[in-house]
């Protein structure tokens, strides 16, 4: 599976390394839920270095879409409601 | 369904709908790497604004740091003088100064880190964006348009969504790099002002009453410093003076003796005076004024 870190590139994770990802998002999505930054934080810096740490760099030759896309690194809630919300913040 | 799964179907939409846009679908691969070239110097035009910005709090943290030095110089001075009121209104202006410069570290140390960020993605889209140019002449020469419709999705897929990615990078830096202009000018007009000690603007009431406390007590803590320093420096010149020998104590016992019985074969000399002549005695007498007329000078 291809996932993306939105300002760092692709990467490509093996099917054990993308099962820890579900229930971390699942956290990263209560937080935004709750408007609880801090736990947001917290969540995002840890999927970030999950997949850092257990993906591997795709190549540039690569040209294909990414089947999960992470936000920036020390993107706010707001941010990333306002990416969910499609607000022009992705140029086409 | 995860948030990150829906960051993806929002980058696809987006795809899907530049898709549609174009008659003949080999037009979007052109159009995409354009714009894709585009955004290349864009993020390069990024990278060098992080640098400059780098650049500038760099330099006011020196500004800052030569300031802090001048202020305690002042201050050692001030108190030197027996003039305590000074030497803590010059120690605040250090406290406020210093301050200022623990923000700028952090802020130093956050855009190093851009830089290097940022460097490393623009060479990513470099080399992707190489990768691209070439897949699309491909296509280009290889399928008629009715054919090269999956192709191109494909890849158009893949190289919108490192539109979409860069796109928000660039905002991003662009974003910041503003933020950090407008603080970096307000910083440049308070350093140029010299009001340093005026900083605690739009912070809450505690806040503001926290740092005052701990300004004070910084204040406190570096007028016993200060104080312990001129201390233990009189203390020296004492000890250096008693062990100076006899002979030396003598010289000054004897000079102290004449300048007595000046004194008192000239009573209406003002008091003010006195202690001017006493340095007087000590100077090395130079040829083109005579000793007799610098003691007319005080006299009079």
């Amino acid at each position: 599976m291809i996932v993306r870190i939105l300002g760092e590139g692709q990467f490509k994770m093996d099917d054990e390394a993308s099962a820890v990802l579900d229930k971390l998002d699942s956290e990263l999505e209560a937080a935004i839920d709750h408007g609880d930054e801090p736990a947001f934080s917290a969540a995002l810096s840890t999927l970030l270095a999950h997949v850092r740490e257990h993906g591997e760099p795709v190549s540039a030759e690569h040209l294909g879409p990414s089947e999960l896309i992470l936000p920036h690194e020390g993107s706010s809630i707001d941010e990333v409601r306002k990416m969910l919300a499609d607000e022009g913040l992705i140029t086409g | 369904m995860g948030v990150m799964k829906r960051v993806s179907l929002v980058f696809k939409a987006k795809a899907n709908k530049a898709l549609d846009k174009m008659e003949d679908p080999r037009e979007t691969l052109d159009y995409a790497y354009q714009r894709q070239l585009e955004n290349l110097t864009r993020v390069r035009r990024g990278v060098a604004d992080v640098a400059t910005s780098r650049k500038r709090v760099e330099l006011q943290m020196n500004q800052i740091n030569q300031q802090s030095s001048k202020l305690e110089d002042q201050a050692r001075k001030a108190l030197s003088m027996g003039r305590e009121d000074l030497a803590r209104s010059a120690l605040e202006r250090k406290s406020a100064a210093q301050s200022q410069l623990s923000g700028l570290q952090e802020q130093f140390v956050q855009l190093q880190s851009d830089e290097e960020k940022l460097t490393l993605y623009a060479q990513q889209v470099q080399a992707k964006l190489d990768a691209f140019r070439t897949q699309k002449e491909t296509i280009k020469a290889r399928y008629t348009a009715a054919e090269a419709t999956s192709r191109i999705n494909e890849a158009m897929s893949g190289i919108s969504e490192d539109m979409g990615d860069i796109g928000m990078a660039i905002q991003r830096a662009e974003d910041k790099t503003a933020q950090l202009q407008a603080r970096a000018g307000a910083l440049d007009e308070l350093l140029a002002s010299g009001a340093l000690d005026d900083l605690t603007g739009h912070r809450d009431d505690i806040q503001a009453e926290l740092d005052m406390m701990s300004a004070s007590s910084d204040v406190e803590s570096d007028l016993r410093r200060l104080r312990g320093e001129l201390a233990s420096g009189q203390a020296k010149q004492l000890e250096s003076g008693a062990n100076g020998g006899q002979a030396q104590g003598n010289a000054q016992r004897a000079q102290y003796g004449q300048q007595q019985d000046n004194q008192q074969t000239q009573p209406q000399q003002p008091p003010y005076q006195q202690s001017a002549a006493l340095p007087v005695s000590d100077l090395p007498v130079s040829d083109d004024v005579p000793v007799s007329d610098v003691e007319d000078g005080t006299g009079s």
